[in-house]
């Protein structure tokens, strides 16, 4: 090869798109080479804290509008592999690897309580797979690559939700299902993927964005965007296509739910904005028609039905699990409305709905390794005998909802924002109406916890020091978040910027 | 639509044949291990539409001559799209292995694999579940 090619490597900095990566990718088999479950672990935090610096560092150096691309192995692209990061990806990677990083002090004891020893070093072994396919997918800038992180990510958390099977079977019915599910979406995405390829030739994400510039009326390209939405739909759980997550949620232990429902669906989310918003331009009318026509409606149902069917749930972990289907609805609306602040709703919808659904989350954990179950019923009077994990509930409760003061706040303010902008204050009106149907949902169990009488005859302790602070740093977040907006609303702004002006550098 | 037009998009149609094929046994069969065989023919039919795109007309195997003079009147296929089904193979391999070791513990918890079993007894654990914890909707929806 021509010496032109092979870009000198410089210093490490250089190289933190795929250090990220390669971190949490290296350690997870030393989990298991190692074969001790604290060395696991001490293994599995430490790659994931370095992960988190490392994407702060990038979201840094990208947030004044700069792009960071690596070439892996020096090959250039479009025919060589890209890492690309921009403002977009830095901070969902940054979102990813922190939620993992604060998550994983909370999952030693927990994981301990809902897992036999034996399979500890496994576990950490997949966490820490499905961590890198996730970071992986959100960071490459080639669409295949996207495909093959996707089913890193995705087998492992099959495995991650089957580990469940010692606390109810059910638990492998739901992996399987949603294998089958998972691997029908992967499979439509991969199609998608080859219809552009026959179109354009490439699959560099930048390159393809240009190629397809001028390609609008292309029934390849049409039908190529018709899989890849579909797919990554599957992924993301917009409404129909959302039926493996209840489940699988439920029945998945404790910190598998926690990290699979603040970080699993934002990164598919992430791929259907890149897909609509960089590679294929505004101007792709078939694009702007399934928008409008397709993406809204199911938005809006999801919005409205996911919640009701949460608010008549007796499980509290199944509950969320539906309200996580609603609040995916909102970030789709974002999308479907295509206006730049609506896009900035969305992303940062994304971002806040994964720390609140991290709190709430990990109450749940909380009540289950001190109650055995999360079935509502079983949770009277905890309010005083679990104050500080009831309140984190509380607090992610009113996050949940979009109450003043709390980050779910900002990010639907921004959407009603968005939909009065673009004259459509009807809309405005039914996602006001379903942040009232949360309300119902989140009550309903405050009030359990809070009003209702303690079972006096088990004592029940607050959960250790180590799941309580990872509960309050997310709790605390929901509502700095909510104060403080300058971090959020500048990298989502920068973010979309980033987002539509992908293929145009 | 003319025969020409049938016939030079054949690989196209038995990528269709194959692929409905194989989801139509994901969709219809009960059967656990019947839904993993269709999901291998629903993936398989993927990549014989990926490394039947990957040909060019008169094209030979890719692969240059030892001495390297390369002779420019030579057409080569297109291997890149061989490449990417390698990788898409090793996938599906990974998750037919997978699905099959879940259905061996389904096996073991539940003692069957037929989903319809399978849901009835899900839906009397959910009955007993209603009973004692308060009833809930949705079910599997």
């Amino acid at each position: 090869m021509a010496s032109a090619s092979i870009i000198p490597s410089l210093s490490i900095i250089d190289q933190l798109p795929l250090l990220t990566i390669v971190v949490p990718m290296i350690a997870a088999p030393l989990c298991v080479l190692f074969g001790n479950r604290h060395i696991a672990w001490l293994l599995a935090f430490i790659a994931s804290l370095v992960s988190f610096l490392f994407s702060a560092h990038m979201l840094l150096q990208v947030i004044d509008g700069d792009v960071l691309s690596y070439h892996l192995g020096g090959w250039v692209p479009p025919l060589g592999i890209e890492y690309r990061v921009d403002a977009a990806n830095a901070f969902v990677l940054l979102l990813i690897s922190g939620i993992s990083t604060v998550i994983l002090p909370y999952a030693r004891q927990s994981v301990a309580h809902e897992i036999k020893k034996v399979s500890h070093t496994l576990f950490y072994c997949c966490y820490l797979l499905c961590f890198t396919g996730l970071l992986g997918v959100v960071v490459t800038g080639d669409a295949f690559n996207v495909f093959v992180f996707l089913e890193i990510s995705s087998l492992s958390t099959y495995v991650l939700i089957a580990m469940g099977a010692e606390r109810d079977k059910r638990a492998l019915t739901s992996a399987y299902d949603y294998l089958i599910l998972g691997t029908i979406g992967a499979t439509f995405f991969v199609i998608g993927i080859g219809f552009l390829y026959i179109a354009t030739g490439t699959l560099n994400m930048a390159d393809l964005a240009v190629r397809l510039a001028d390609m609008g009326d292309n029934r390849t390209v049409q039908a190529g965007c018709a899989f890849i939405v579909v797919g990554m739909g599957l992924k993301a759980a917009i409404y129909p296509l959302h039926l493996w997550l209840p489940s699988a949620y439920t029945y998945a232990p404790s910190v598998v739910t926690v990290f699979l429902a603040a970080t699993a669906t934002k990164a598919a989310i992430y791929i259907l904005l890149r897909f609509m918003f960089s590679i294929f331009q505004p101007e792709f009318v078939f694009e702007l028609h399934t928008l409008t026509w397709i993406i809204m409606p199911l938005a809006i149902l999801a919005m409205f039905a996911a919640s009701l069917i949460a608010a008549f749930q007796a499980d509290l972990k199944r509950l969320l699990a539906y309200s996580s289907v609603a609040q995916v609805g909102y970030m789709i609306l974002g999308i479907g409305l295509a206006t730049k602040i609506s896009l900035s709703a969305t992303i940062i919808h994304l971002f806040n709905h994964g720390i609140t659904k991290a709190v709430l989350f990990m109450v749940v954990g909380a009540f289950v390794m001190r109650k055995g179950s999360s079935f509502i019923k079983n949770l009277n009077g905890l309010g005083k005998q679990m104050p500080w994990t009831c309140a984190a509930f509380v607090v992610g409760g009113l996050s949940l909802i979009g109450v003043p003061g709390t980050a779910g706040f900002i990010s639907k303010w921004l959407l009603i924002d968005a939909a009065l902008e673009a004259d459509l204050w009807w809309l405005a009106m039914l996602i006001v109406l379903s942040s009232l149907l949360a309300v119902v949902y989140v009550w309903k169990t405050v009030e359990v916890l809070y009003m209702n009488e303690p079972d006096e005859s088990i004592v029940i302790k607050e959960v250790p020091m180590t799941m309580l602070i990872p509960m309050w740093i997310m709790a605390l977040a929901c509502i700095y978040f909510g104060l403080n907006t300058d971090i959020t609303l500048t990298s989502a702004s920068v973010a979309v910027n980033s987002l539509l002006g992908g293929g145009a550098q | 639509m003319t025969m020409e037009f049938i016939l030079g998009h054949l690989n196209y149609w038995l990528f269709i044949v194959l692929m409905m094929i194989g989801f139509y046994i994901v969709v219809a069969r009960g059967n656990y291990i019947k839904k993993i065989v269709g999901l291998n023919v629903f993936q398989v039919s993927v990549f014989m539409f990926y490394i039947s795109i990957g040909k060019v007309e008169g094209g030979t195997a890719p692969i240059f001559p030892v001495d390297m003079n390369i002779d420019p009147n030579v057409i080569y296929s297109n291997p890149l799209p061989h490449v990417l089904i390698l990788t898409a193979i090793v996938v599906g391999i990974a998750t037919t292995s997978l699905g099959l070791a879940l259905i061996v513990r389904i096996r073991e918890e539940f003692g069957t694999i037929e989903e319809d079993e399978i849901l009835e007894i899900e839906s009397k654990l959910q009955l007993e579940e209603n009973s004692t914890e308060g009833s809930s909707m949705g079910g599997r929806a």
